[in-house]
């Protein structure tokens, strides 16, 4: 299948600031890709150049197959939900929804049609007449909604639409969203600061820092196997465990040392991992780090460490011990017996580590 | 002003809180006083006989009631050698000030609008210069402007005067229509392109609506600078197009004879009513749009 949103190799300068480098992505239709990062990673500009909204510098984008870099936003067949989400404060929330038809001249039978479609699917039909200072976040984001939705566009570019509602709502919404995407089977672009929106929403993520695309991959990839020690610390609450660490060849695979302060080394076996240089940061999610005897395997490694914090937190409990200089979290079930200042034996699971290197922060396995 | 409130609205309020508060309204009280005085001087003088005014004390209240003088002043009295009395000149300047707020408005909308929303190279350099044009005092322009409107061909009549009022206000009117739309979310005017609409379509159908308190701000500016102006008015017209500012020196200057103080007052305050009318019809908005751009909406 022919991909409906192609950039390549696009660039975007403000005067001699570079904003974006070299951004290569592709989705098919049906995709929903979250453009992920810390703010002013430069996603939502990406997301405004999708648009139309901010011209671009170099590079081309084709959305449904058709060159669209140099096409006005009108003419990209897309919609766009804002992070404060723009409606006209001087129209009802029906004129709202229908100021896209009555601007492309669409008659005003097809209109009513359309916008009683989209009213009940979002259930906002007895908000039609409102004006969007009466209605309240939660409703004025629907109606940001349906104002896309109506459009039945290729492409919807959602910026940030969550981050205006408080926690609960979001979790809603955000449901809400994926929804919409499994029920329309329609292509989305997301930005979002949150990783967990993106890990939840997205079928590809694309992590972005000072504008320059750090990985691209399934939520599963990006979560799994993170390309450099950025994705990994920035993907994944709590965060992923980096530990500085020594790897030494030996016959069975490569020794792994890890400094603990006031006791011996922690040395850990990676039958796996090879070429390793001798320092390494060796990178492992919570969840992988259990109590002893709750993880099995042939991968995983027990060793006795001293816990210095438990936090329960009702589902798990987390405790943190210090390897390496660094506060490790492991994710323990919530009726560990784990004890503050206690020796505790726990098991690591070496199949699912990461090793980075610890100058240009690259994954080395 | 906080603790002001505060302490006020205290359970316990002692003494001097409340004598300092009625100090506050008594010194407010004289202020308004002292400014209503010269209004009420020429109120009951405009409705005294000239003999009344000979014999009688300036701030006495009129015996004897009469409209003889603002009658005079609207249609009798003489400027120069005409006597028709203010009417014409009074038609002149509704004739010269109305277009004027009017283009000047809107061509102040559009710009502040474009330096606003569309954010173009130089934008701001445009503005500052825009800005720079509020601050040129009326007599440097006076002789370049006369030979402009010489060349024009519009010397001396009322559209000339319109040019010139259009020109001296689009400084302000785009400085308050920037301030104001420069608050409004950039958001919005990209949601209206992704629907589709273009530049006019988003001033007309999303911007313009919204302006009801800057439009109020902006039109009582300048009906009052445009209206109240004396110095443009006496440089670029003639005889038959001269605004009610310029008649009403001439009243009170070639008064032959007896001076006629009555009729000067009545003909003072009839120059006076059109901006005080547009004041006391929108005056709530002004107050409100000047600090609308301080309170996110």
């Amino acid at each position: 299948m022919a991909p409906i949103l192609d950039i390549k190799q696009l660039y975007k300068n403000y005067g001699s600031v570079e904003i974006l480098k070299d951004i290569n992505v592709a989705i098919e239709p049906g995709d929903f890709l979250v453009l992920v990062g810390p703010s002013g990673c430069g996603k939502s500009t990406l997301l405004n150049c999708i648009a139309g909204l901010e011209p671009i510098t170099g590079g081309t984008l084709s959305i449904g197959g058709k060159d669209m870099t140099h096409v006005s936003p009108k003419d990209r067949d897309i919609a766009m939900v804002f992070q404060s989400y723009a409606l006209y404060p001087t129209m009802s929330v029906a004129k709202n929804i229908t100021f896209g038809m009555k601007v492309r001249g669409v008659d005003a039978a097809t209109q009513e049609q359309k916008l009683n479609e989209v009213a009940s699917q979002l259930q906002i039909e007895q908000l039609l007449n409102r004006r969007p200072g009466q209605l309240s976040g939660g409703q004025r984001q629907r109606v940001a909604m349906g104002r896309a939705l109506v459009r039945d566009p290729k492409l919807f570019l959602f910026d940030e639409p969550l981050s205006n509602l408080d926690a609960k709502l979001r979790v809603e919404m955000r449901s809400e969203i994926k929804k919409l995407h499994q029920n329309l089977g329609a292509t989305m672009v997301y930005v979002t600061h949150d990783q967990i929106e993106a890990m939840t929403l997205a079928t590809k993520i694309v992590v972005l820092k000072g504008g320059v695309v750090q990985q691209i991959g399934t939520p599963a990839e990006i979560y799994n196997r993170p390309a450099n020690l950025f994705v990994a610390d920035f993907m994944g609450s709590p965060a992923m465990n980096l530990i500085p660490a020594k790897a030494t060849k030996n016959g069975t695979g490569t020794q792994i040392e890890i400094a603990r302060e006031g006791a011996a080394p922690l040395m850990l076996t990676d039958t796996h991992a090879e070429n390793l240089p001798q320092d390494v940061i060796l990178g492992l999610r919570p969840e992988d780090i259990a109590e002893a005897g709750f993880r099995a395997g042939e991968d995983v490694q027990v060793a006795e460490c001293h816990i210095d914090m438990v936090e329960p937190a009702g589902a798990d409990t987390f405790v943190v011990s210090e390897l390496g200089g660094k506060q490790v979290t492991a994710r323990l079930h919530a009726e560990t017996g784990a004890q503050p200042g206690q020796p505790l034996p726990l098991a690591f699971d070496l199949s699912k580590v990461s090793y980075f290197a610890p100058g240009s922060g690259e994954r080395l396995n | 002003m906080t603790d002001f409130t505060q302490s006020y609205d205290a359970p316990r309020r002692n003494y001097s809180q409340l004598a300092l508060r009625w100090l506050l309204f008594a010194l407010l009280g004289l202020f308004a006083l002292f400014y209503l005085m010269p209004l009420f001087v020429m109120v009951t003088t405009s409705l005294k006989s000239l003999e009344e005014i000979r014999t009688g004390s300036l701030v006495a209240l009129p015996r004897e009631v009469t409209f003889d003088a603002w009658r005079t002043a609207w249609s009798e009295t003489c400027t120069g050698v005409k006597c028709e009395g203010l009417k014409p000149y009074f038609w002149n300047s509704v004739l010269m000030t109305v277009p004027a707020v009017i283009i000047a408005t809107l061509l102040g909308a559009v710009n502040g609008y474009v330096i606003a929303q569309w954010r173009f190279k130089g934008a701001n350099l445009i503005f500052s210069l825009m800005l720079f044009g509020c601050f040129i005092p009326f007599q440097v322009v006076l002789l370049p402007m006369a030979r402009s409107l010489g060349i024009l061909g519009l010397a001396g009549s009322i559209p000339g005067l319109i040019l010139v009022h259009v020109i001296y206000g689009i400084g302000f009117t785009t400085l308050f229509f920037r301030n104001y739309y420069v608050t409004i979310p950039s958001e919005l005017t990209k949601a209206a392109k992704v629907d589709g609409a273009g530049f006019f379509r988003i001033f007309w159908s999303i911007f313009l609506p919204l302006s009801l308190p800057i439009v109020v701000v902006t039109v009582i500016w300048q009906f009052t600078n445009i209206w109240n102006d004396f110095l443009f008015g006496v440089s670029f017209s003639q005889s038959g197009t001269q605004p009610v500012t310029v008649a009403l020196n001439n009243i009170v200057n070639s008064t032959t004879g007896v001076k006629e103080y009555n009729v000067d007052m009545a003909a003072a305050i009839i120059a006076a009513l059109p901006t005080l009318l547009v004041y006391v019809v929108a005056g709530k908005y002004f107050i409100r749009g000047l600090t609308a751009g301080s309170v996110k909406g």
